[in-house]
């Protein structure tokens, strides 16, 4: 298996106002292979969202390398870390994030915005993204006119928009009933099974877990299972 | 990110607070207008001064008596005898660059008529006069070159006489006394107004200057001449050579101060265009403050715009956002926010400036350098009030922007 995701004893210190420090990450290493669905576990505080932000590039490692398709993300510039967020990551958040007031298609279009598409080349790969997870009736909708699972699927079809190579869903399902849950979970189950993207799911739902063919259990920092 | 797709996200995000916007580019829509409106009542001030000084005659240059240093004391103008009517003469005669010359002997008298009397003054000129001061007659006719050399007892009255004197009546044929000598009504000149100085132009009474000089005030010279150039470019020519001609006919040594002075109205206008336009700076500068308060304005609600939209602009920088684009966004909001000001405030600065053209009478010329000035100023204003907030939204966190509530 090729590897695509490689932490090497990755550590983060946050230092608080009270100069108090956080070791959120001690020594975490981790590979995983293309067109994987690894779901990370653990209780709040275990330093899971941690890493998921280190694997986003959203954020640097205080210590440690991390590599994303053999490219090591932890040294690179801001504006380097922004590039990649926009041509390889696509995110899923728990409370959605999508811009307010803004309509499901515009939505969907703001990654391609950066990534300097042409109008038109903007508006059909959106219409595509979202015929994708099945809102192509809704696009000119505003998001907050739709429903919860029905704005999950506008972000899920914003993070596939630009052709990701990882999708990064960080607690998805946290805001939604369980028949909405299921909808997004089998969505996302299908983007790994038919079209190879390599997804990691942030979740403390056991039930949802089991969507992910791999489960990796964290606690203080610190990988405690890997299965 | 594309320029255009920047404008219609920045243009989205002022539109979706409409008031909020309204009451931010206020501030700047006043201070575009106060400066537009200053400068452009700044030129109209210039032109309606220009249009008074050129009212006082074509080209005109006025030659005084005067200034003759007495064992240390030098006395003011007219104080002299000096300048006569051969003076005049000879200028006529002998300065090329001078087209009309006319005597004139200036005095002040009550007039008399039946039983109405007014104080005003007395000109004696010849006929030169209304072509050099172009002041044509409204009635009747002006006295002739003849009646000078008879040194007739005519003459021709302004508006304000004739209203003070005869109410509504015509005065032409009539007799009015002036130091109780009869004078013939010859003719009314025609309406000139105030001089930019307040001076009653029209409160006259016109006569020949020999019977001025002999009837009236009993002297042999002149109050002053005054002669008109060729052309306004010949100003200066004809007034060298007037002074040339009057040294050589007073036999003026080199060293010793001339005994006339020669007063040219292009240096007036001259003055008082340097006036007016410190005068537009000033206002323009006080009115420039403004607009600087307007531009603190928007940087506030800029500031604020930012902390509001910070989980948008987590948003935007998680899918992948530059710094500078984020820099970008809400730099183009605050300069597009101040531009929709100036041109509001350059439309109401015109409004204005016609309005108070029609109040005041003044021509205002629309100033487009003030316009293209106040409005680059405020692209500038909402640049630099709009830089700080702007970088501010493009240095955050995107994982602490994220977490905004």
């Amino acid at each position: 298996m090729k590897q695509f995701i490689f932490a090497d004893q990755l550590y983060k210190t946050y230092r608080l106002d009270g100069n108090a420090e956080v070791h959120a990450l001690r020594g975490v290493s981790l590979q995983v292979g293309k067109g994987e669905f690894v779901a990370i576990m653990g209780p709040s505080g275990s330093g899971k969202s941690t890493f998921m932000n280190l694997l986003g590039c959203l954020d640097t490692p205080t210590r440690g390398r991390l590599f994303l398709e053999q490219v090591e993300i932890s040294s690179l510039t801001p504006i380097q870390l922004a590039e990649i967020r926009n041509k390889k990551i696509g995110f899923v958040f728990q409370n959605f994030n999508l811009l307010p007031r803004t309509s499901a298609l515009e939505n969907v279009e703001l990654p391609l915005l950066y990534s300097r598409a042409s109008a038109t080349q903007r508006r059909e790969r959106s219409r595509e993204a979202l015929a994708r997870v099945g809102l192509q009736e809704r696009m000119h909708n505003l998001s907050n006119q739709l429903s919860g699972g029905e704005q999950q699927r506008v972000a899920i079809a914003r993070a596939l928009v630009n052709n990701p190579s990882i999708i990064l869903a960080d607690e998805p399902t946290g805001n939604l009933d369980t028949q909405t849950s299921g909808e997004i979970m089998s969505i996302l189950g299908d983007l790994n099974t038919i079209s190879g993207i390599t997804i990691i799911l942030v979740t403390h739902e056991f039930d949802i877990a089991r969507y992910a063919k791999r489960q990796v259990h964290f606690r203080d920092g610190k990988i405690i299972s890997d299965q | 990110m594309e320029i255009l797709a920047t404008i219609r996200i920045a243009l989205r995000a002022i539109l979706r607070n409409k008031l909020r916007s309204l009451l931010t580019v206020l501030g700047v829509v006043i201070g575009v207008c106060a400066v537009i409106t200053m400068v452009n009542m700044g030129s109209g001030a210039q032109l309606s001064i220009e249009k008074a000084i050129s009212g006082l005659g074509t080209n005109l240059l006025i030659i005084f008596p005067g200034s003759m240093t007495k064992g240390g004391m030098r006395a003011g103008f007219g104080s002299v005898t000096t300048l006569t009517d051969q003076d005049a003469q000879a200028i006529r005669e002998e300065c090329p660059g001078v087209q009309l010359v006319t005597p004139v002997v200036s005095t002040a008298a009550q007039v008399v008529y039946q039983n109405q009397n007014w104080g005003t003054s007395i000109l004696g000129t010849d006929p030169d006069f209304q072509l050099i001061k172009n002041w044509p007659l409204e009635k009747g006719e002006f006295f002739t070159a003849q009646d000078v050399k008879a040194a007739a007892k005519v003459c021709v009255i302004g508006k304000t006489v004739v209203e003070k004197l005869f109410g509504g009546q015509n005065p032409v044929g009539h007799i009015i006394r002036v130091k109780r000598v009869p004078f013939r009504v010859r003719g009314v000149l025609t309406e000139k107004g105030q001089t930019s100085f307040g001076q009653d132009q029209d409160d006259t009474v016109v006569v020949p200057y020999t019977t001025a000089q002999k009837r009236l005030v009993g002297i042999t010279y002149l109050s002053m001449v005054m002669a008109s150039a060729v052309s306004m470019d010949r100003m200066s020519d004809a007034q060298a050579q007037i002074g040339d001609l009057l040294r050589q006919r007073h036999h003026i040594q080199k060293g010793t101060d001339d005994d006339f002075t020669v007063r040219n109205l292009a240096d007036l206008t001259a003055t008082f265009t340097i006036i007016t336009g410190i005068l537009t700076l000033l206002l323009g500068s006080i009115a420039s403050i403004s607009l600087v308060v307007g531009g603190i304005g928007i940087m506030n609600i800029m500031l604020v715009s930012v902390t509001e939209r910070t989980r948008e602009i987590g948003i935007r920088m998680a899918v992948g956002a530059k710094p500078a684009d984020i820099l970008m966004q809400f730099l183009l909001e605050a300069v597009l926010l101040s531009l929709i000001g100036g041109g509001v405030g350059i439309l109401i600065g015109i409004i204005l400036t016609a309005t108070i053209e029609y109040i005041t009478g003044w021509t205002t010329p629309v100033s487009f350098f003030a316009i293209v000035v106040s409005f680059l100023f405020s692209a500038g204003v909402g640049i630099f009030f709009g830089l700080y907030p702007a970088r501010k939204a493009s240095r955050m966190n995107p994982i602490e922007a994220l977490r905004y509530e």
